[in-house]
């Protein structure tokens, strides 16, 4: 089954590499190309279901961060993974609301976590972080220990 | 002293942008809206027109912390996703690091895990329906529920020591084996389970009250509920029998016997339904493991990630040499990446794990079924009445622990 749909997979994603890693098909594909190929993985491959939406953030690598989104076939019951890789002073990946709801929630957060824009998402405001704050907490360069209250700490004295 | 405090969210429309309607602020801290989640509705008169829902109260830098401690650190960590069923989480993110390993788990292990993640199925499906029927002023169906819940907490303490968060997955294993006759005080619960499970429909199933604050409320199609993400028990309600034990079965689900309840109209109704069938498919499962359990080890023989026996440690110098390592830098984790899903109680819970080689997570990410059902909460809760927030809200049974991480 898996096999069927690999085939079919590298048919569709022209010019995408398509590899296995522990039993899931990754697809790597150009930034600007989501949108096109997530259309046909699901009008063609039947990819209904969006599961997530990452980023894995690698300072040291241009490009800086890879963004990660999983797909499944509820007819027939395979996964997916997306990978696109977009530089620091341009983080952008197309975005999917138009075609998946669940699209919205996880590029905002995405976008509160990393910072990478999605063109297309008219709602990326902070959703599991607050209005006003600074920085993406889960790039390698937000210290684990910064602190940025939203009410300042009550002093003792 | 500041006098007014900085606004955490800024609402998608004010009452300028509803003429003629009231904009309301429900939560978050409401019991009812466990204390995390804060919907803004527009209303005209008592009818919910549009809303914008916020979650977030909750983050606490779950993903970021977890790349700061050793592997086996974090089953603390995944403990306090969902806390309702925290073994599953335990379960789930073993196994997504297991696979990193290569590593496959003792037979007796994988019936455990299996039976020990549908009584937490069944102990997260009592507290879900428990609560969303108390919330509906259902007393008495609360007192049973609960009390049966506290039963299986009780047993489930006998075995890891704790109540709630149990920390009893180990990558390889288990923390320890099934202490004497505990399983025949999980044959004790589940007779109890059916007789109590029996009087809540009694009281519920038709109900008018309740079928009238149920009954085609929060409607959601099956087209939708696969857009906007809804797994588990929401999408199975609107009748869609997907689930991740039949279509990609993973530790003993093979070779066992069960059915996937479905519902109808994917209203509360069916989702109160679809639970109380799932518990019963559970027990029914659990029932069959108690037969198929064999013996043998319940951890692997691999010194990469199992922590030797202790009298071993205090006898002799490699033992204590595996020990410390094991403990001060981690289990050696192979570099790739991999996503394991496991069918919680919610949907699809899914680890995603990216190692670079070493005894911690470069990346570690959640693929939390709750969050991605705030993402589409807004079309159960559109069109309906003001009292109806609570009870659909009560249904998706959201867990602000794995929602917010």
């Amino acid at each position: 089954m898996t096999d069927a749909i690999a085939e079919r997979i590298r048919a569709v994603s022209a010019g995408g590499a398509v590899a296995t890693s522990h039993g899931m098909l990754v697809i790597t594909v150009l930034p600007g190309k989501v949108f096109a190929l997530v259309r046909r993985l699901k009008s063609e491959l039947l990819f209904d279901l969006l599961l997530d939406i990452t980023a894995v953030d690698w300072p040291q690598r241009t490009p800086r961060f890879d963004v990660v989104h999983h797909f499944y076939s509820t007819t027939a019951h395979v996964r997916v993974r997306l990978k696109s890789r977009v530089p620091e002073n341009d983080p952008r990946v197309d975005s999917l609301v138009a075609s998946y709801g669940s699209a919205g929630f996880l590029e905002r957060e995405c976008h509160d976590m990393y910072g990478i824009a999605f063109p297309g998402n008219p709602d990326l405001r902070p959703i599991l972080l607050y209005e006003g704050f600074v920085g993406h907490p889960l790039r390698k360069d937000y210290a684990k220990d910064h602190e940025q209250p939203l009410v300042r700490y009550r002093s003792l004295d | 002293m500041e006098t007014t405090l900085p606004s955490p969210v800024r609402a998608a429309f004010g009452p300028e942008d509803r003429e003629g309607e009231v904009v309301v602020n429900i939560g978050p801290s409401h019991p009812a809206t466990h204390g995390t989640l804060q919907v803004i509705a527009a209303l005209d008169g008592e009818k919910v027109t549009k809303v914008d829902v916020h979650c977030g109260y909750l983050h606490r830098g779950f993903e970021k912390e977890c790349e700061s401690h050793t592997w086996h650190n974090l089953i603390p960590y995944v403990d306090r996703l969902n806390y309702c069923s925290a073994l599953i989480n335990d379960f789930a993110y073993c196994e997504a690091v297991e696979a990193l390993m290569g590593i496959e788990i003792t037979p007796r292990c994988r019936y455990l895990r299996t039976l020990l993640s549908e009584y937490s199925r069944i102990a997260d499906h009592l507290t879900c329906v428990a609560a969303s029927l108390m919330e509906l002023g259902a007393m008495t169906a609360f007192l049973y529920l609960v009390m049966l819940r506290d039963h299986i907490y009780e047993h489930l303490a006998a075995l890891t020591g704790a109540r709630v968060t149990y920390s009893y997955g180990r990558i390889g294993g288990l923390a320890q084996d099934l202490p004497d006759r505990w399983l025949s005080r999980l044959d004790e619960i589940l007779d109890q389970y059916e007789d109590f499970t029996g009087r809540i429909h009694g009281l519920m199933d038709r109900n008018r009250i309740f079928i009238d604050r149920t009954r085609n409320i929060g409607v959601i199609s099956s087209e939708d509920a696969v857009s906007w993400g809804f797994t588990g028990p929401i999408l199975r309600s609107t009748g869609v029998p997907r689930d991740l034990r039949k279509d990609t079965p993973y530790l003993a689900y093979a070779e066992l016997e069960f059915e996937v309840p479905v519902g109808i109209n994917g209203d509360n109704y069916d989702r109160y339904y679809v639970r109380m069938r799932e518990m019963d498919e559970s027990v029914h499962m659990i029932r069959q493991l108690m037969d198929m359990l064999p013996d043998g080890p319940i951890s692997v023989d691999d010194r990469r990630c199992v922590l030797p026996p202790k009298h071993l440690v205090y006898s002799e110098i490699e033992s204590l040499i595996n020990h410390f390592k094991l403990i001060m830098e981690g289990p050696q984790v192979p570099a790739g990446e991999v996503y394991t899903a496991h069918e919680a109680p919610n949907g699809e819970l899914g680890f995603y794990l990216v190692s670079t080689g070493g005894g911690m997570p470069y990346r570690m990410h959640v693929r939390s079924p709750s969050f991605v059902h705030m993402g589409g909460l807004h079309r159960l809760l559109e069109g309906y009445q003001l009292a109806d927030i609570i009870p659909t809200f009560g249904s998706v049974n959201m867990i602000g622990g794995e929602c917010d991480r």
